[in-house]
């Protein structure tokens, strides 16, 4: 089944769906594992895995702190890859993978997305690649089957948006905010003017990241989008409570 | 975005979504300045009157007949105010700010050069002004970082990553990605995204318009070939623009570092090493792993000490128009004392690198030919690197009494 209708499949049974992010191999491999069994559990509809790039320019601290430690402690693609399938094999949810473009570029478009096809990927996440540079990338996902995430903010032109939807696959990720992840947002009237634009040039599912991470943003969110993104907030509390406290927070939020 | 500024296969604009309106403006603003003329015409009165343009081109009269082959001549940047060329694209910069009405700038910095000359500018426009500046390089020049805030800078160590410029341009990005309706990043170098690597090259070619002029007056002929030491590329794209259209050869000089086979150098055209990639919004030649991931680089000059390189002048090795080598740190040090003996200059080590390829090549020439060294920095302000590169026994005595003064009070 193709990835919008699925969401929009599970959106009968539930108000919002919930997609978390993990950076694979932060802290280390087995930890990412039992972080995914945990989301997993927890009730998580779809996931993020995060290939761990030098230079995550649109990440904030948190994140690109969790690049680099994943880099040092031997996160490579290949072994990101390898987890991917396993994860894709062992969990039944839809897993997307993120990650800068010089990831993809450096494997060869063609031979990456075929790898991520075997190993049963939705699609993918690029922050730094626009639909005006994506030109080998959308063949290659297309050819393979493969979703391709594009992002909305709210900066924005209606016009643009409505090119981005067209390239658009699975989802639109609408971005929050201005600024990195992992920095608060106040969701505001001015939001809501924000999101009626994305939902009027689309009409595929809406996703709604940056600086979500409670509850009550999670409330919110309920009714005017049709997934909310957990980031940074999943790695500031993997960091203070450790792998045992995912869950719980998890399931907390709805 | 129709044009999105590709050189060949390299260039590009890969920007996360929430910069492209900002990218639509300034690319807009750029190409509005550069199709009205009074614009260049009130960037060349400014730097007249501002930051002593034009430099002179000073004949090296020793050095030529120390080598006894091609006539050497010197385009003198490191007279520019504030101490190198990279004064000339951040005033061209300053004045797109003004036009766009914007209030704050941004940088980075590796060498401490481009951060103070933009800090500068923010002083003498009314901007506020952050720079972003690697901790390795905070500590390898220090008293740049005490010169940008006296001009009321605040100046940021990034703490991330390999701790050097690409680190900062990282930051500089997010600081942009946050507070874009007021800020303008003043990238320091001819690279990034389009439409930098562009504007960057046309601010800068305010230098070969004047060294082909200065050399034709002079020598009564256009030289053999010229160099200029490559960072980013922004020094070399700015002597090269006045020579594009001639029999002229190019050669840029990257940093060899401890040598093209110890993989502590910043090679990227010159060497084998680097490969294609798309990193900090473009693509060029990368030094990087297999999987993508920057290497570190090695250089005893902070300013060449990059992982990425102009698309411009990647586009340039490709075609064959402009050739491409590099110079050690060792010969550098060395091509900075025989220039101030010689010469009585005193190049940065950055621009040191150019000076070591010239001398390597100008006594197989003639004494018709004409050679051509863009002197991009001068070296005495970073008196602290300097004296570390020739180890001076009598500085280092001095310091060491300094901080017993410090500590004593
Ligand atoms: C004096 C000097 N020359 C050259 C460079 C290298 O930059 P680019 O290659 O952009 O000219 C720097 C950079 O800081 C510099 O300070």
């Amino acid at each position: 089944m193709m990835l919008a209708d699925e969401i929009r499949e599970k959106r009968q049974e539930r108000d919002i769906l919930l997609m978390t992010h993990i950076v694979v191999g932060y802290p280390s491999f087995d930890d990412s594992l039992r972080v995914v069994e945990q989301m997993v559990a927890a009730g998580v509809d779809l996931m993020e895995l995060q290939i761990p790039f030098s230079e995550p320019i649109a990440d904030g601290p948190v994140i690109l702190r969790a690049n680099q430690q994943a880099l040092m402690a031997g996160s490579t693609v290949e072994r990101c890859l390898v987890f991917a399938e396993e994860v894709n094999r062992r969990f039944d949810i839809p897993f997307l993978l993120m990650t800068y473009y010089n990831i993809l570029f450096k494997y060869g478009v063609s031979d990456f997305t075929g790898r991520m096809a075997a190993a049963g990927i939705a699609g993918s996440i690029v922050p730094d690649l626009p639909p005006e540079e994506a030109k080998d990338y959308l063949e290659a996902m297309g050819r393979n089957a493969l979703e391709p995430i594009f992002i909305f903010s709210p900066n924005t032109r209606d016009e643009r948006m409505r090119v981005i939807a067209k390239h658009a696959g699975g989802f639109v990720y609408c971005v929050a905010r201005k600024g990195v992840t992992g920095a608060e947002t106040s969701f505001s009237d001015e939001f809501a003017a924000y999101l009626a634009r994305c939902r009027a040039a689309t009409d595929l599912p809406l996703a709604l990241g940056f600086g979500v991470k409670s509850r009550s943003d999670v409330d919110f969110l309920r009714g005017q989008v049709d997934i909310a993104v957990i980031g940074t907030e999943t790695l500031r509390v993997l960091d203070e409570h450790g792998v045992d406290g995912v869950r719980g927070f998890i399931e907390g939020l709805r | 975005m129709t044009d999105r500024g590709y050189f060949g296969e390299f260039g590009g604009s890969f920007i996360p979504e929430i910069l492209v309106a900002t990218f639509e403006e300034l690319v807009q603003a750029y190409e509005d300045a550069r199709s009205d003329p009074s614009f260049w015409s009130q960037f060349v009165s400014l730097m007249g009157s501002y930051s002593c343009r034009p430099t002179p081109l000073t004949y090296a009269e020793n050095l030529t007949k120390h080598f006894g082959g091609a006539r050497i001549f010197v385009k003198r940047e490191d007279l520019n105010h504030t101490g190198a060329h990279k004064v000339n694209n951040v005033m061209g910069q300053g004045l797109l700010v003004q036009r766009m009405g914007k209030g704050r700038v941004i940088a980075e910095t590796g060498a401490g050069q481009h951060g103070v000359a933009t800090a500068t500018m923010a002083a003498k426009f009314g901007f506020s002004c952050t720079v972003y500046m690697g901790e390795v390089d905070v500590e390898r020049q220090r008293p740049n970082v005490f010169w940008m805030e006296r001009l009321g800078a605040e100046v940021v160590t990034v703490k991330e990553g390999t701790r050097i410029l690409k680190d900062a341009i990282n930051e500089a990005f997010r600081d942009w990605v946050t507070n874009m309706d007021d800020t303008h990043y003043v990238l320091g170098t001819a690279c990034g995204p389009h439409p930098f690597p562009e504007m960057v090259s046309w601010l800068q070619s305010i230098i070969g318009q004047e060294a082909r002029v200065q050399v034709l007056e002079a020598s009564g002929r256009l030289p053999t070939r010229v160099y200029a030491c490559v960072g980013g590329g922004s020094n070399a794209m700015g002597l090269f623009g006045g020579f594009f259209d001639d029999d002229v050869e190019l050669v840029g000089v990257e940093a060899g570092g401890r040598g093209l086979d110890s993989s502590a150098h910043a090679s990227r055209l010159a060497s084998a090493d680097a490969t294609r990639g798309v990193a900090q919004g473009y693509k060029t030649f990368f030094l990087q792993d297999r999987d993508g991931q920057m290497r570190e680089t090695h250089s005893v000059a902070a300013g060449l000490d990059y992982v990425g390189v102009s698309p411009i002048l990647a586009n340039l090795r490709e075609t064959g128009r402009v050739r491409f080598e590099a110079a050690t740190d060792a010969e550098v040090v060395e091509a900075l004392a025989l220039t101030m003996r010689k010469e009585g200059l005193i190049p940065a080590l950055e621009s040191a690198h150019a000076f070591v390829q010239a001398f390597k090549e100008a006594p197989e020439l003639s004494s018709d030919d004409v050679i051509l060294i863009n002197q991009s920095g001068r070296g005495d302000k970073d008196i602290f690197t300097i004296a570390d590169a020739f180890d001076d026994p009598g500085w280092k005595a001095f310091i060491c009494e300094k901080a017993r003064h410090y500590d004593a009070r």
